[in-house]
Order: structure tokens, then C-alpha cells, then sequence
């Protein structure tokens, strides 16, 4: 069995930030991500992204994943990528290890073809989980033919493994992650057909939808998609506009000659191993769903056991951050190393993210987060 | 068929001309100078940075609208390929008698070539006039976001936004 005093879930930014503020304050880190490659949702991101100057805006996001993961490694943490943990007990990760390589640090390798899966066990004394977001799902007739897709699927198809999942596409969904998707599946030499949305608003920053419709892209609100059909795969979907009460409107069904439909409804917090290391989830739909509860310092009602970005409240990169840094440097100060720094780091911290969750789009995820923190507070261990 | 319903996902003149990122009727008659088009209260702020001459700001909070101090911006479009959002344009109506140029930023391959002629789209990606391609800027420090400079007849300088995309090589017969 493996020793550390600090275990990290996910290598996406929050799990790589935490792991950099454990190792930067001299503990044992180790990093396991179930990917090929560090950098989580970053990886598939070629857009330069929103935020603030400090968080890398600007920047593209596969860019930010090589930064932060030679930044990781060059504290010293070590990152074990291809290793997916499938429970947590008695401070134990168990992982399963899908290459054949020892334990220093993993990279994917081209040669590592004849793949192997080794089990490992983690005994950590300090454990942060940040195993992000996952794609909702959508139920439609048709909805399990071959071509239909969540939009992060296609993302993936596109952006590392540079395959176009299909030429002519219908976008479900006009949040930023449907804008984006349709734009780079254009980028990659799709056509986008429409991208549709049941609610009368678009979601996502207007000037994301501002450059599909420049592109001559029909964004389409108040429509929902009716049903996909074809012989073996996809040939057409059913589209049809929606009223006030969510109710279809009889007669405004169309129908569009598309080969590919991916599904841009949302994320929600993928917290599957948090539940199985028995920390308690409360629903918060502002939030993407089930979260595990967690208090200001991020640590969850199971003691030891820390949460942060997408999976303590899907929100952004920018916000993953600053959470994974907060979850790291308060798991570090548990562990008794508190740096004369810490709580100045700390109060910075917040009042970032506290910037980052103003304004009209993101507003409600403050004051939701705040609720949280608030159950947080009385449930989860003290200090 | 193809969809029937667009509903305008991108902002109005009206809208457009009451947010702090757009240039006065006047500032553009003296000639190049950006236009914003970033009007909702987004967390965002590199376009801030980006500007050597202090003529954008945004401050705090970070969803503040990115404002534009017209006098101070010199036109020099560094700006444009910095927005994540894409959402900055060059405008010159001084690009010669009676001609105008946008520029904007071009994400697509293939790319244009200068001289050639092109399609200009407006904001609903409708192609409203010819165009000639008179620059394509793409230097390292634009982040792989290139730069084209189309020149149109003037009238069309507050709608043009873009080029039609160049249709590469569709497959036939899957
Ligand atoms: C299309 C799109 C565009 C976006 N654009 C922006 C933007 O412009 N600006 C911005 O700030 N944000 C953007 N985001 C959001 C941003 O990517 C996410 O909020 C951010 O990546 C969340 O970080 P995370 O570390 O919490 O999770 P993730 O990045 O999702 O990483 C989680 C990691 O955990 C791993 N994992 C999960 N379970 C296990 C397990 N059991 N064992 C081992 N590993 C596991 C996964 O493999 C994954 O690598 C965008 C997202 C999408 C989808
Ligand atoms: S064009 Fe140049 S001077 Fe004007 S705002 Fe952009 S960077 Fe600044
Ligand atoms: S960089 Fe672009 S999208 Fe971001 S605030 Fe500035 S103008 Fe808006």
C-alpha cells in the first residue's frame, strides 16, 4: 500500500491546483486522473478563454493544461494518469491503474499500446476530490440511434482525436458549452444546421452566439427537438416549437436533414465517489444538481476529505482555480504545516471568487454557493 | 427545409450605440478606431490588457462592460485578436474616398487571400456586399486568432462583421 498525505481525484484545474498548493508546502502529493492526459475538461478547450488576467484568460485552454501540469510537476507532485479510483474507504483510494508503467510519473506513452490494468491501493492522509462535471443526458424518440452525442463527446471527437463526427449537425442546447461546441464544429468543417433551445433565452455570453449567427447560424429559442430517425444511424430530426408551459405547438414541427445531434443540456457535478466515501450531497439546481455539502474551507461532512470546481457546483475553469487552490492549501494546514501566508492567500481567494460569481450571469451561483457553505458550516467538521 | 425563425442573437444598433464600448458617430468619421461589441455583464477583462494605450477599462468588478476612452484609441487593432469573445472590430471610414475597412477576427480555414474578393456578412451572417481582402494579419502574438481586413463601400462599415466562410473541400458520397 501506498502512503501520501495528500491524494488528489481528477488532474483537471482544480485538482492540479490543490495538489500544486499541497506540494508547494513540502507534504507527498499525488495526482490520479482516469485520462490519458492531464488537463481534464482543458485538453479539449482550443478557445481562448473568458475570465480574468490572473486566471490565464485569453489564453486557450489546452495551453493553461500544459502550464498547470508543469507546474504541478515541477512542485513535485507526482500525476499518475489512465488511473481511475473506484472507491474510497477508511482514508484508502483504490485504484485501477490501466497501463503497464510503474508508479513515478506517467505520461502518455505512443508505445504504451498493449494496455494493462494493475490495481493500486493510496492510503492518503488528506484526500481532495475533483472529478468535475458530467453531461446530462436527453430522452427523445430516437435518442439512442448511432449519431447522437453529447456535445463534450464531440468536442473530444474533434479536438484530440480530429475526427469529425458528422457533416451536417443539430446542436441541442444554446448555453456557452452548445455556442462553443457549434463553433469549433465548424472550425473543424462541420455544418452546423441550427442550434436550438427549449427556453425563450440563449443561455450562454452573447458574444458566443454572437459569432455563430454571424457564421449564418440559426439559433433557435423556444424550439426542442421532437424526434431523430434514420435507418441505422441518424438521417433526420423532428424539431418543433414550445410554448409557455413547455408544450409542444401543434403544427410548427420541422424537419432537418442532419446526420449528427449532440446534446448541450448541462452538466452536474459528478459525484459518484464523493457518495461513495460517504460524504452527504444536498440538491442545488443553480449548481448542476447533487453536491457534496462542504464548509468555507472545503472539506466535506467526512472529515479529511475536501471537494472543489466542478464538482462542488459546476460553474468555470476560472472559479475551478481558485477552489482547487483553496481546497489545497486548507487540506496542507490541517495537516499542522499552516504557513505564516496562509490565511492572507485565503481571504484572496475568496474575494476573487467572489468577483468572479457577480454580475447577472453569475450571481446565483453566489448566493447559491453561500447557501451551501451555509449547510456546510453546521454539518461538516470543525477546525 | 431549413429553420424559419432567427431571433436576433446578436445586438441591436440601439443597444450597440448605448453601450460603453462603442465609438461616437464622430470619433469614427476622424478615422480607425474599435468598436465593442460586448454588452452584457460577462466575467471577462483580457481586452483591458490588451490595449497599449490605456483606451479600454473594465476595473471592478470584473463584469463590468469594457469601456472605450475614443480619444485615446489610436487605432492600431492590437485589441481585436485578443478578445476571447471575438467580439472587437477595427473600424476605419478614412480607409479611402468613399471606401471603408473592417477588421475582424477569422478563426476558419482556409483562409482569405489579399486582393481577393469576397462576400461581406452582417451580424446575421447574411451576405450584404463585395469586398476586397486587403490585409491578413495573423503574427504570433495573436494566439492563432487571425486578423482580416476587408474594405467595402462605406455605407455598409457599421454592418459588415465578417466574410462568408471559404467552403473547404465537402465531401461527396460520404
Ligand atoms: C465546451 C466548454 C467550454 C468551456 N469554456 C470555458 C471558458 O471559456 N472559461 C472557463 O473559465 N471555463 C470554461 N469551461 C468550463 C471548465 O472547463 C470547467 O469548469 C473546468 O474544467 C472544471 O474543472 P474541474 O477541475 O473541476 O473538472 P474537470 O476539468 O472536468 O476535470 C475532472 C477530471 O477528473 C477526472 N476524473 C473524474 N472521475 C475520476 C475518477 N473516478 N478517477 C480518476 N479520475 C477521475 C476526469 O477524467 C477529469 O480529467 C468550459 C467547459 C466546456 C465543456
Ligand atoms: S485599437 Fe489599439 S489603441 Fe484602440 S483600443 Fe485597440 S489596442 Fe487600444
Ligand atoms: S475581452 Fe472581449 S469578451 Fe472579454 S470583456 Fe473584453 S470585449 Fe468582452
Amino acid at each position: 500500500m501506498r502512503e501520501v498525505d495528500l491524494a488528489v481525484v481528477g488532474a483537471g484545474p482544480a485538482g492540479l491546483t490543490a495538489a500544486i498548493e499541497g506540494a508547494k508546502r513540502g507534504y507527498s502529493t499525488v495526482v490520479l486522473d482516469m485520462n490519458p492526459r492531464p488537463g481534464g475538461q482543458l485538453i479539449k478547450q482550443i478557445h481562448k478563454f473568458f475570465g480574468s488576467r490572473e486566471h490565464r484568460a485569453g489564453t486557450r485552454g489546452i495551453e493553461i493544461a500544459d502550464t498547470l501540469f508543469y507546474e504541478a510537476a515541477s512542485a513535485g507532485v507526482e500525476v499518475i494518469v489512465e488511473a481511475e479510483v473506484y472507491a474510497i474507504h477508511d482514508s484508502t483510494l483504490e485504484v485501477v491503474v490501466q497501463t503497464f508503467a510503474e508508479d513515478s510519473l506517467i505520461l502518455p506513452s505512443e508505445e504504451a499500446t498493449t494496455s494493462r490494468s494493475r490495481p493500486l491501493s493510496i492510503a492518503a492522509r488528506r484526500i481532495v476530490l475533483a472529478t468535475g462535471g458530467a453531461e446530462n443526458a436527453l430522452s427523445f424518440a430516437g435518442w439512442t440511434l448511432p449519431g447522437v452525442m453529447g456535445a463534450g463527446a464531440a468536442q473530444t471527437m474533434i479536438n484530440l482525436w480530429r475526427v469529425l463526427p458528422g457533416e451536417r449537425i443539430l446542436m441541442v442546447g444554446a448555453g456557452n458549452v452548445g455556442l462553443i461546441v457549434s463553433y469549433q464544429l465548424m472550425q473543424a468543417g462541420g455544418e452546423v444546421v441550427a442550434v436550438i433551445e427549449a427556453t425563450p433565452r440563449i443561455g450562454g455570453y452573447g458574444v458566443h452566439a454572437a459569432k455563430i449567427r454571424r457564421a449564418g447560424i440559426p439559433i433557435l429559442t423556444s424550439h426542442t427537438i421532437v424526434s431523430a430517425s434514420g435507418e441505422s444511424r441518424v438521417e433526420r430530426a423532428v424539431i418543433a416549437k414550445v410554448d409557455a408551459s413547455w408544450e409542444i405547438v401543434p403544427g410548427s414541427e420541422q424537419e432537418l436533414e442532419v446526420d449528427t445531434i449532440c446534446i448541450a443540456v448541462g452538466l452536474y457535478p459528478n459525484a459518484r465517489l464523493a457518495s461513495l466515501a460517504g460524504c452527504e450531497l444536498h440538491y442545488f439546481p443553480g449548481l448542476g444538481g447533487w453536491i457534496p455539502v462542504h464548509n468555507s474551507r472545503m472539506e466535506t461532512t467526512v472529515s479529511g476529505i475536501y471537494v472543489a470546481g466542478d464538482l462542488s457546483g459546476v460553474e468555470e475553469a476560472s472559479t475551478a482555480l481558485e477552489e482547487g487552490r483553496l481546497a489545497g492549501i486548507c487540506a496542507a494546514a490541517s495537516l499542522g504545516k499552516e504557513r505564516a501566508g496562509d490565511h492572507d492567500e485565503i481571504k484572496a481567494i475568496e474575494g476573487r471568487l467572489l468577483g468572479l460569481r457577480s454580475g447577472p450571469f453569475c450571481q446565483h451561483r453566489q448566493d447559491a454557493k453561500q447557501e451551501l457553505i451555509g449547510i456546510g458550516e453546521a454539518q461538516c467538521p470543525q477546525q | 427545409m431549413s429553420p424559419a425563425i432567427n431571433p436576433p442573437s446578436y445586438p441591436s444598433q440601439q443597444e450597440l450605440r448605448n453601450a460603453p464600448g462603442y465609438p461616437s458617430q464622430k470619433r469614427l468619421e476622424k478615422g480607425p478606431v474599435v468598436a465593442i461589441e460586448c454588452i452584457e455583464e460577462i466575467p471577462c477583462n483580457p481586452c483591458e490588457q490588451a490595449c497599449p494605450q490605456h483606451a479600454i477599462t473594465i476595473g471592478e468588478p470584473i463584469t463590468n462592460c469594457p469601456h472605450l476612452d475614443e480619444d485615446k484609441c489610436i487605432g492600431c487593432g492590437l485589441c481585436v485578436s485578443q478578445c476571447p469573445g471575438l467580439a472587437i472590430f477595427l473600424i476605419d471610414l478614412t480607409h479611402s474616398q468613399g471606401s471603408a475597412s473592417v477588421a475582424f477576427p477569422h478563426e476558419y480555414l482556409p483562409l482569405p487571400k489579399e486582393g481577393q474578393t469576397v462576400r461581406a456578412v452582417n451580424r446575421a451572417g447574411e451576405p450584404i456586399c463585395s469586398a476586397t481582402v486587403v490585409r491578413v494579419q495573423n503574427p504570433k502574438t495573436n494566439g492563432q486568432t487571425p486578423v482580416v481586413t476587408v474594405a467595402m463601400p462605406r455605407k455598409y462599415a457599421t454592418e459588415v462583421r465578417g466574410i462568408l466562410r471559404a467552403q473547404g473541400g465537402k465531401k461527396n458520397g460520404g
